[in-house]
């Protein structure tokens, strides 16, 4: 990224506004995903509606961070990395919201399985835990880069994701035996199924913000490449 | 001196002007540094950099305009199709019939819409009156201009608006079929919509012409160029295709200089 201050201090303070709104956002929704996680943990249902409330906050960000975005692109034409930066963060703040939206999810399916009285059999899939606690990390690491505009923890995140996926299809794999065992749990395990289908995505956003970071930074789209490829363009400057 | 940065290899493309280290002085002051660069034919190549970067001294080398004053001189090469204009036996008005220039202000001649064009042509060729007559229509429906002055071509071309003029000199200078078409910061004393016309028109030029536009509008040359060259105290720092000099510039000079880092 670019160092050093342009001529117009305006333009600075428009560019690190938004950058700091990023992070906020990005701290929001990474309590959003905590305490939806500590709900289905627990199938505590006032963590739930927290989590569910906490989605509008996050969403009205993303509208104030959208119009933050375009005035930029209207009064300052930014270029190189600036544009980069613009560009970047717009499509970041998109994954960020996202990811809320996915914690939503994991907090309905805490009251799906609430209602089902399935509440305390829930632990019986220790993996969802698991891959929920690799998905925050990984949340919470791209974050991180994103405010140090860090490429090399960026790349470490884009790889991480197949972790998350892996871990989805093992929990399928558990919550199949146990539905052809006892056709009654089906309905709870599809709950589950939902839950950690969206703990996956919050990992495939991570990895998608990771992306952008090294865009930002790098100038190089690592979108739809392979991780091996990855390393490889980065090698390449 | 670092080597300039070349963020494109212009494989594609055959080289109309060919700049091989090319030095200039302003009497003892030397403006232009070991100046190397390939201009593609029939492409539009904007040169941009802080006021007194060197940028319009080089163009005005590309048409010998600087042999105008004695104490200014010129070093190296530059080719037009292979042959060094700087060494040339070629008579300088005929280089400039060859290579273009339009400046800053509009300078229409005092005299009509009609023999501004038809001026320069006399200087070359001899045609008929029918001839001259359909050769300043051209010159002017390529200009874009020829909807507004067909009904008033004996007026004076100082009559016209800014805009009107700068398309005037732009048509005077396709008039004698040139190859290569210089602009010294043509807009920058025009209007938005006069702005835009002229970068409409410059974008159809480069069908037939090729085209070297020096503006210290970045936005302009982002808009207008298919190639950027960011020039800094008379030196070449970047060459590259405009979409990646303005999305991701090799140098960080250039960086500086497109996002208002400046100074």
């Amino acid at each position: 990224m670019v160092s050093g201050d342009h001529s117009m201090r305006k333009y600075d303070e428009e560019l690190e506004a938004i950058r700091s709104r990023v992070l906020h956002m990005g701290g929001l929704v990474e309590s959003q995903v905590r305490t939806a996680l500590a709900a289905f943990d627990k199938g505590d249902l006032d963590l739930a509606q927290q989590a569910i409330d906490a989605d509008r906050r996050v969403n009205d960000l993303e509208i104030e961070l959208d119009q933050m975005v375009i005035h930029v692109i209207a009064r300052r034409q930014p270029t190189a990395g600036d544009l980069r930066m613009i560009i970047g963060t717009a499509k970041a703040i998109m994954d960020i919201e996202r990811i809320g939206d996915e914690a939503t999810k994991i907090a309905r399916a805490v009251k799906w399985l609430h209602e089902k009285g399935a509440g305390t059999r829930m632990h019986r899939v220790p993996d969802v835990q698991h891959s929920g606690e690799i998905a925050v990390s990984m949340l919470r690491r791209t974050l991180d880069a994103f405010a140090r505009m860090d490429t090399a923890a960026a790349a470490a995140i884009i790889k991480d994701d197949q972790g998350v996926d892996d871990r989805f299809r093992a929990i399928l794999r558990q919550l199949i035996t146990f539905m052809m065992e006892d056709p009654r749990t089906i309905s709870t395990s599809l709950d589950i199924v939902w839950a950690a289908k969206a703990i996956e995505r919050i990992g495939d956003h991570a990895k998608n913000i990771a992306e952008f970071i090294i865009f930002i930074s790098q100038g190089v789209d690592m979108r739809h490449m392979t991780p091996d490829e990855v390393e490889r363009a980065l090698a390449r400057g | 001196m670092e080597k300039p940065s070349q963020t494109t290899s212009l494989a594609n493309e055959r080289i109309k002007m060919d700049v091989q280290n090319l030095n200039f002085y302003y009497g003892k002051f030397q403006a232009l540094k070991g100046i190397t660069l390939r201009i593609p034919e029939k492409k539009v190549t904007a040169f941009i950099g802080p006021s007194g970067c060197g940028k319009s001294t080089l163009l005005r080398v590309f048409n010998r305009m600087f042999e105008l004053y004695p104490d200014q001189r010129a070093e190296g090469e530059v080719k037009v199709d292979g042959e060094n204009i700087l060494t040339s036996k070629e008579d300088v008005a005929l280089v400039r019939a060859k290579i273009g220039m339009i400046f800053q202000k509009p300078t229409p001649f005092p005299m009509s819409i009609y023999d501004n064009i038809a001026f320069g042509v006399r200087l070359f060729e001899s045609l008929s009156r029918s001839a001259m007559d359909d050769r300043v229509e051209w010159a002017l429906k390529k200009a874009a201009l020829w909807n507004e002055v067909k009904d008033k071509l004996t007026q004076t071309g100082t009559s016209l608006s800014g805009g009107q003029q700068q398309r005037l000199c732009i048509a005077r200078g396709i008039a004698v079929k040139p190859e290569i078409i210089l602009f010294d910061e043509p807009c920058s004393a025009l209007d938005p919509i006069s702005t835009a016309k002229i970068e409409e028109l410059i974008d159809e030029l480069k069908h037939d012409y090729t085209v070297a536009i020096v503006t210290h509008n970045m936005q302009q040359a982002a808009r207008v160029s298919d190639y950027t060259a960011y020039m800094y105290l008379g030196e070449m720092i970047e060459f590259g295709d405009t979409d990646q000099i303005f999305v991701k510039p090799a140098r960080k000079e250039t960086e500086d200089y497109i996002t208002g880092r400046f100074g």
